[in-house]
């Protein structure tokens, strides 16, 4: 369980105009600015839900999960996790926590990843037995057999998150916090990633929290979505919600033969060019099939597509009403 | 208390990789141990009654000094460790449950610990067989060099607590370069790295001997010799003992203020 009320942090930033003249000044008086990261975010988790944290760059997310993980003070407000303060109580909290942030490694360089494995294990004093059992399920489930022996340093981009994935489990934690946990994959590590963290949330239950900028990792993983910006919480809902407000936005494309056609009522326009039409159905009361027959009775319709909107373009949108 | 040891374990095995750093360091510190002891030499001829060491006391301290070089350095610093506070990387520290400062003393005493056993073997057997007036003696009796043996370590101790300090400051800086120059400088040399303590002057050698950079070499490389002995190398040992304990604390304390108000680099 996952609690977080009313916490905000603010960060003081050292600012100057650029040019000679502006670092010559700064040097006698430093302006300082003060940058409110986080302002009154709250929420709740419950055991064994998988959460989407989604904003854009600079929201401040990865503050939340750093204050989550007990890193970082916040200025003000409080945040219970497991019963535990995080950054009162760091080292009892970061046994329960598992973390993996996309950016960074915590793979030992020059050794090969197993004897990383081994120090994790006796780093969080995971029994010889429940080292092995946790080993031999997460050597099977990221397929990582070949690359236990490998230094981290040799390693691809794919098959080092598949690793930092492993490192960040060997406690078999109940909560896992991802940071852009499929930044810079390619499209089958991004699957092999996103279906093994689906797994481990249905199987061992394990709450997870995940922040990304690639929706197709909300839509693949999340039920829940909470949309921060400008260090508040916008938004906090299903994903079926949001999809639910956007569904209606159908676009139709039709390639036709013949004179321009007229517009079925409760539709609008989006692109116009000879031979091709691009409209969105504005109204509910309109279905797609109605739309069809309509263009189809006036034009001889060579090709159609219908497109819905994607769930990048419902989180553009999104940002876009919040004015980010 | 096995995660420390697995942590030691880890990096001393990987300090032991580099064999050719280390083969660089023997050369290096032969040129300059066989270079200060011919400078010495010089000295003496001229005037053997003026110095406040024997002749062979200086060269045992020297010999000594250069084979655990690696032990007593103030001016060697794990870069590692600099980069995980400058690049944000130390948020990975903070997930774990351990704590950050035994940790990082863990990591660095490992490596000194892996470059002294590297360079000291080679180093000492030279020392041993040289001719005469460079020869290394043995210490004066067993008791000396039992206390010599707790010496060490307890100088390890300070060294390491003091480049701990260090490193924290950086999390204020976020550069190291300044504080590391000036720190590891002036500390080398009120530790006697570059001219033993009992040549320095009367005046500033009363005040130098009580601070904690006299806890550091000085301590057993003069203990070994007999030039300090008895009483005085047991008050000695309290001294290094008390040095420890105040940095360590300090460090502890400090560190602490500074994850308080850390800012974690880089988003």
């Amino acid at each position: 369980m996952i609690e977080l009320k009313g916490i905000s942090k603010s960060f003081r930033v050292a600012k100057r105009e650029a040019g000679l003249k502006e670092a010559v000044k700064a040097l006698f008086a430093r302006q300082h600015e003060t940058v409110h990261a986080l302002q009154d975010v709250s929420f709740t988790i419950g055991d064994g839900e998988m959460v989407g944290y989604i904003g854009p760059n600079g929201a401040g997310k990865s503050t939340t999960i750093k204050i989550m993980c007990g890193i970082l003070h916040p200025d003000s407000g409080g945040c219970v996790i497991n019963g535990r303060v995080p950054w009162r109580d760091r080292v009892a909290h970061v046994r329960d926590i598992g973390v993996v942030f996309g950016q960074r490694s915590q793979l030992w360089w020059d050794v090969p990843v197993a004897d990383s494995f081994a120090l994790l294990k006796d780093i969080y004093k995971v029994s010889d037995a429940d080292y092995r059992r946790s080993l031999s399920e997460l050597t099977e489930l990221l397929d990582l057999k070949e690359l236990l022996k490998t230094p981290a340093r040799s390693l691809s981009l794919g098959q080092r998150m598949r690793c930092e994935l492993a490192a960040s489990l060997i406690h078999d934690p109940k909560i896992l916090f991802l940071d852009e946990p499929t930044i810079g994959l390619d499209a089958v590590s991004k699957i092999a990633v996103r279906q093994f963290i689906k797994k481990l949330n249905q199987e061992r239950g394990t709450t997870v929290i995940l922040t990304t900028h690639d929706m197709q990792d909300i839509e693949a993983l999340t039920e829940r979505i909470i949309l921060i910006g400008k260090g508040r919480i916008l938004l906090d809902g299903s994903l079926q919600e949001l999809k639910r407000r956007s569904a209606s936005q159908k676009r139709i494309t039709f390639e036709y033969n013949g004179p321009e056609p007229s517009l079925p009522a409760g539709t609008k326009v989006i692109e116009r060019g000879p031979h091709r039409l691009v409209i969105e159905l504005e109204k509910e009361w309109l279905s797609v099939s109605e739309a069809i027959a309509q263009i189809s009775a006036q034009v001889d319709v060579v090709d159609i597509s219908v497109t819905g909107m994607s769930a990048e373009e419902m989180v553009a949108q999104l940002y876009r009403e919040y004015a980010l | 208390m096995k995660k420390y040891q697995a942590l030691f374990t880890i990096r001393f095995s990987s300090g032991l990789q580099y064999r050719a750093a280390a083969l660089g360091g023997i050369a290096t510190q032969f040129a300059w141990g066989f270079m200060e002891l011919l400078a010495f030499l010089a000295f003496y001829k001229a005037n053997p009654g003026a110095y406040p060491m024997e002749f062979s006391q200086t060269v045992s301290y020297i010999w000594l000094q250069q084979a655990f070089l690696a032990l007593f350095m103030t001016w060697f610093y794990e870069q590692d460790i600099f980069e995980t506070i400058t690049s944000g990387a130390v948020a990975y520290e903070l997930v774990r449950p351990i704590d950050l400062y035994n940790r990082w003393f863990c990591h660095s005493a490992a490596n000194r610990l892996a470059r002294a056993v590297l360079r000291c073997f080679p180093i000492l057997l030279v020392a041993f067989i040289v001719p005469e007036p460079l020869r290394m003696s043995l210490p004066p009796d067993l008791g000396q060099f039992g206390l010599f043996m707790i010496s060490v370590p307890l100088s390890l101790g300070v060294v390491v607590a003091f480049t701990m300090l260090v490193y924290i400051s950086v999390f204020f800086t976020l550069s190291p370069i300044g504080v590391r120059i000036v720190a590891a400088l002036l500390a080398d040399f009120l530790a006697g790295g570059i001219v033993p303590l009992p040549f320095f002057p009367d005046v500033v050698r009363g005040v130098v001997e009580i601070l904690p950079f006299a806890a550091m070499q000085n301590m057993p490389l003069r203990i070994y010799s007999g030039h300090i002995s008895g009483a005085a190398a047991v008050r000695g040992l309290f001294l290094q003992a008390f040095w420890f304990v105040i940095l360590v604390v300090l460090g502890k304390l400090w560190m602490k203020l500074a994850l308080r108000r850390a800012v974690v680099q880089g988003g």
